[in-house]
């Protein structure tokens, strides 16, 4: 009994606990979205109120609607963020689960090199890769920022999934190659669904800088076709006057694709480590 | 690693085939782009003219004190920037984590997505929405501290230059503590119900099965997030350059290697951008990385025992 | 599976990417600015405007955030992605463009040698030889304030120093209006509202930003450290943590009838028409004692000029003509009332705020921002220093004094002035 009562406590500091923090995470967020349904003074004169019949407005979402094109701008971002999580994925658990599966040489080396994107900003690299993709003819389609974000999120991709590869059972995958199955079925069948959890959080870190990128776009690919919706929200910040409206505006909408998407990355997360089948 | 498929057989094409992809994108894509900007260290443009140089530019970086100075300073700042976030984002991150892996908690999914939420956020939103909070002005924070009694205790943070830094890791950390909070999280769902059940039938519950149980088999994984805290850090940019401009307010207090290296490279107003002496603090910069990342390869992965489940 | 999707996606990229990258038959110029603002006055009157007279070739204006300028344009031109058409930031900056041969010199350009030197000085060689831009526009430094709180304090407008603290002091006294409406967190309001603003009165204009060149001046001279000092008095008359205070917080903070003067730039009268729900004047920096010459900061900011890579050299060249022509003066200067035209035709303007403002270039001696020729070129940067020095001044950090010697000090570490 005494056990019951204590578990039922230490439920409550729990719940107690994350909504604590829950309403940390979320204030500024509320904040940001009601502030984008208010006029513009009502902003500034009484940020934390929610809109009223004299202070509610659309302006923003009007404004970022009648720029017209912001429907082909979340394309764009929606097509580059998913093509490049795609090709990370599979990339970087192929490359990854060659450094830890197999002992060859160079292979502590490699892995270093491979490692060597994480530490330096990808953004310093911008004049050479603009040069590279001027002379490919690649400026001003996705492609470019495909490669640029593919590129981008290797390393990190390969250095969480290699980590998590070592952990992989070596019974099982030996259980695999007594039967025959060739290292590629090993790595596909076998091995990646176990590893699903370590992906979906692969994915969830490789989007986020993707989709909130606001440098390569603004380099590669600054044309009204193939603009993203972060920089199509820079619009709207100009030199002395910025329409905070329209910028709250589009961020917020931004936000819903990704959500989205996070909620689909998650929910495998879940799925991946209840369905695998090593438990 | 300790398994390796037998050697009869001489040429293992499936590994080039594996490393293929990657390695060749992020070859061309990154290191290449990379390596180009890297040996602009090694050069200055006078007169229109690149000479090679040596290593005069890291002299200069090192010796002149208005170089020195701002290095340091910036240095310094960044060492401030990865404490706050060890100490403060990443065991709020594995406590919350330790919640929510809870099998019976109910709404876990609910939490975790609203802590999550921030780390979604661009930049732009993070910092315009705590300006606004944080402003004398408008009244959010300086109103709410008056509901609780404790007005006196506001002060602008953002402009103050002993508060500025502390402010911004704080929201730094605000934003990015789903980071770690998911690692830690998938790496408790991994651990296998028997272990539990086991540490269950022996008696060992609650906190204390997990400081004995849980925490070493999660070790590893808050191994991978300091070094990735420490990485991401080390390379942070964004929100500083959004909340406090490129030249770092006030009087420099905020400014980082990130800051301090866009400055130097790209320029900022009627400063202009000087390929050479940013290549430097860039590589710099990366030194430092690969410092820290050998020191946790090497010195402190090994250390950490692995489990195969 | 999952590769077919992915190279169908990769496929439709690329499709959908050479399909915008596709031209029409006409040459389209395109242009890269930095004013996101005026977006809207391009597509809507400066481009068709153009094309109507020029058949054949189309515009394109291609505005990023200021922030990111400078940067992503220096990256465009060193790849040769940039644009046909650039917007000049004043001196150094685009100097340095011209120097790495980014810049076409627009020396045979018809109408150019109609441009006054003050105004062609941001956009040419040190020996003045060659011109590299086309000037466009200017901004003049002062005080914008509220009249309605003026009219109920009954205040006057303040000619002198004196006469101007008196006022802050009476707005102060009153309580119902934050005397002046600025901030230091984003240090350039010091630096540019602040110093800038108030200093030509103390180091007399062209006078002294000559002899500082010239190294006959240093900046820890009074005439330099005097606008300081005044500076760390405006301390007592800004808003509770204006350390915080944005330039954003600092628009609305006056243009939301909080504050009563705004230490301004002229760049702000058509924001502020459309935001302030009261009437508003302007007046310039006070001077010391009545009678003083005064002296206002009327600074040459921005000027269009042609990427010398350009595939359409003749029909940049023909746009820029037109930019230098006293039609696209108009339409300008109109529609952006505070940008005031660099062009040697005069303009009619109708916002009476602008008219003020610009009323002043005939009983005040005309000047630039002192850090902006020659001083800021090397390390460490004039013009930043004095971003974080003013800020400093005004917070307290440092004091007058401290802040000149600091900034000549690192001056000093580069510059030798000729002799």
């Amino acid at each position: 009994m005494s056990r019951a009562t204590s578990s039922l406590s230490r439920s409550i500091a729990a719940h107690a606990i994350l909504i604590a923090y829950t309403v940390i995470a979320l204030f500024p967020v509320v904040v940001i979205v009601i502030n984008s349904f208010k006029s513009r003074n009502a902003i500034f004169r009484a940020p934390l109120q929610i809109p009223t019949q004299e202070t509610f407005s659309l302006i923003g979402y009007k404004t970022v609607i009648e720029q017209g094109n912001f429907f082909i701008y979340f394309q764009n971002s929606l097509i580059v963020t998913v093509v490049s999580i795609a090709l990370v994925l599979v990339f970087g658990a192929m490359a990854a689960f060659a450094l830890s599966e197999y002992r060859f040489r160079g292979n502590t080396l490699m892995g270093l090199y491979l490692a060597l994107g994480i530490m330096i900003p990808i953004r310093l690299g911008t004049v050479s890769i603009l040069e590279l993709m001027v002379a490919s003819g690649l400026v001003d389609t996705l492609t470019a920022l495909i490669l640029v974000y593919t590129a981008q999120g290797l390393p990190l991709a390969v250095f969480i999934l290699s980590e998590f590869m070592k952990q992989v059972s070596d019974d099982l995958k030996n259980a695999g190659r007594i039967d025959g199955l060739s290292e590629y079925r090993i790595f596909f069948r076998l091995v990646l669904p176990l590893v699903r959890p370590a992906m979906a959080t692969v994915a969830v870190f490789t989007m986020i800088p993707i989709w909130n990128d606001l440098w390569f776009p603004l380099i590669l690919a600054p044309s009204e076709a193939t603009k993203t919706v972060t920089l199509g929200a820079q619009m709207f910040i100009g030199q002395y006057v910025t329409n905070w409206n329209a910028v709250l505006a589009a961020l917020s909408l931004a936000i819903l694709p990704v959500l989205v998407l996070y909620f689909f990355f998650s929910r495998q997360l879940i799925r991946g480590i209840t369905a695998g089948a090593v438990k | 690693m300790t398994n390796t498929p037998a050697k009869s057989r001489p040429v293992r094409w499936h590994i080039a085939v594996f490393l293929m992809p990657a390695v060749l994108i992020y070859t061309a894509v990154m290191i290449l782009p990379l390596f180009g900007t890297m040996q602009l260290s090694l050069f200055r443009v006078e007169n229109n003219l690149s000479t090679f140089v040596g290593l005069d530019n890291f002299r200069t970086l090192f010796g002149d004190p208005n170089w020195s100075v701002n290095f340091w300073n910036a240095l310094r700042n960044n060492v401030w920037f990865f404490i706050v976030h060890m100490v403060v984002q990443n065991p709020i991150g594995v406590v919350l984590a330790a919640l929510l892996s809870h099998p019976k908690l109910r709404f876990s999914t609910f939490y975790r997505t609203a802590i999550f939420i921030p780390t979604i956020l661009s930049f732009v939103i993070v910092g315009f929405a705590w300006k606004l909070i944080l402003s004398p002005l408008w009244g959010i924070a300086p109103n709410m501290l008056d509901a609780v009694g404790l007005k006196s205790l506001f002060a602008p943070w953002l402009g103050q230059e002993q508060y500025a830094l502390t402010t911004l890791s704080l929201i730094s950390v605000w934003q990015f503590i789903g980071i770690p909070m998911m690692l830690i999280y998938a790496a408790l769902l991994s651990i296998p119900d028997e272990i539990i059940e086991a540490a269950e039938c022996d008696g060992i519950t609650g906190v204390a099965q997990f400081w004995k149980i849980k925490l070493p088999l999660i070790l590893p994984s808050i191994g991978i997030i300091s070094i990735l805290t420490f990485v991401g850090n080390f390379n942070a940019f964004d929100l500083i350059y959004t909340t406090q401009g490129a030249l770092a307010g006030p009087n420099y207090s905020t400014d980082i290697l990130g800051t301090f290296m866009f400055r130097t490279f790209f320029g900022f107003q009627l400063q202009v951008g000087d390929r050479n002496m940013g290549a430097t603090v860039a590589s710099v910069m990366f030194f430092i990385i690969l410092a820290g990342v050998c020191l946790y390869l090497f010195g402190i992965q090994r250390r950490l025992r692995r489990y195969q489940f | 599976m999952m590769s077919k999707t992915m190279i169908a996606v990769l496929l439709a990229s690329s499709v959908l990417g050479s399909a915008g990258a596709a031209y029409a038959e006409d040459v389209t110029l395109n242009i890269e600015s930095w004013r996101n603002d005026d977006l809207p006055i391009w597509n809507e009157k400066l481009i068709p405007a153009f094309e109507k007279s020029h058949p054949g070739i189309k515009l394109k204006f291609n505005p990023s955030a200021p922030t990111e300028y400078d940067a992503a344009l220096g990256a465009k031109l060193d790849a040769n992605s940039a644009g046909d058409i650039i917007t000049c930031r004043p001196f150094d900056k685009s100097l340095a463009l011209f120097q790495k041969g980014q810049l076409a010199s627009l020396n045979d350009l018809p109408g150019i040698d109609k441009f006054s030197p003050v105004a062609k000085s941001a956009w040419e060689t040190d020996d003045g030889k060659t011109t590299f831009c086309v000037p466009v526009a200017s901004v003049i430094h002062g005080f914008i304030y509220n009249k309605e709180a003026f009219d109920k304090l009954g205040l006057k407008v303040p000619q002198t120093e004196d006469e101007f603290f008196a006022v802050l002091d009476a707005i102060k006294k009153d309580g119902t209006y934050i005397p002046m409406a600025m901030g230091t967190k984003d240090l350039w309001e010091a630096a540019t509202m602040g110093y800038q603003n108030i200093g030509p009165n103390y180091w007399k204009g062209e006078e002294g930003r000559k002899a500082l060149i010239a190294g006959k001046e240093k900046l820890t001279d009074p005439e330099w450290v005097d606008p300081f000092k005044t500076l760390a008095r405006w301390k007592d008359y800004l808003g509770d943590g204006f350390e915080a205070q944005s330039y954003p917080d600092s628009q609305n903070m006056f243009t939301l009838g909080r504050a009563a003067i705004y230490p301004a730039g002229s760049w702000e009268i058509s924001g502020f028409n459309t935001q302030a729900q009261f009437k508003m004047g302007a007046f310039p920096p006070p001077v010391k004692k009545a009678g003083d010459t005064c002296y206002i900061s009327d600074h040459t900011d921005l000027g269009i000029g042609m990427n010398a890579k350009s595939a359409h050299p003749k029909e940049a060249k023909a746009f820029l003509e037109w930019v230098a022509s006293p039609e696209f003066a108009e339409i300008y200067a109109n529609a952006l009332p505070g940008f005031f035209s660099l062009n040697s035709t005069p303009v009619k303007m109708t916002d009476p705020l602008a008219q003020e403002f610009v009323s002043w270039r005939d009983k005040c001696k005309s000047t630039i921002r002192s850090t902006y020729q020659i001083l800021s070129r090397g390390t460490p940067n004039l013009e930043n220093e004095t971003w974080v020095e003013s800020a400093n001044v005004i917070n307290g950090t440092d004091t007058p004094e401290q802040a000149g010697e600091k900034l000549q000090k690192g001056l000093d570490s580069w510059y030798k002035p000729a002799k």
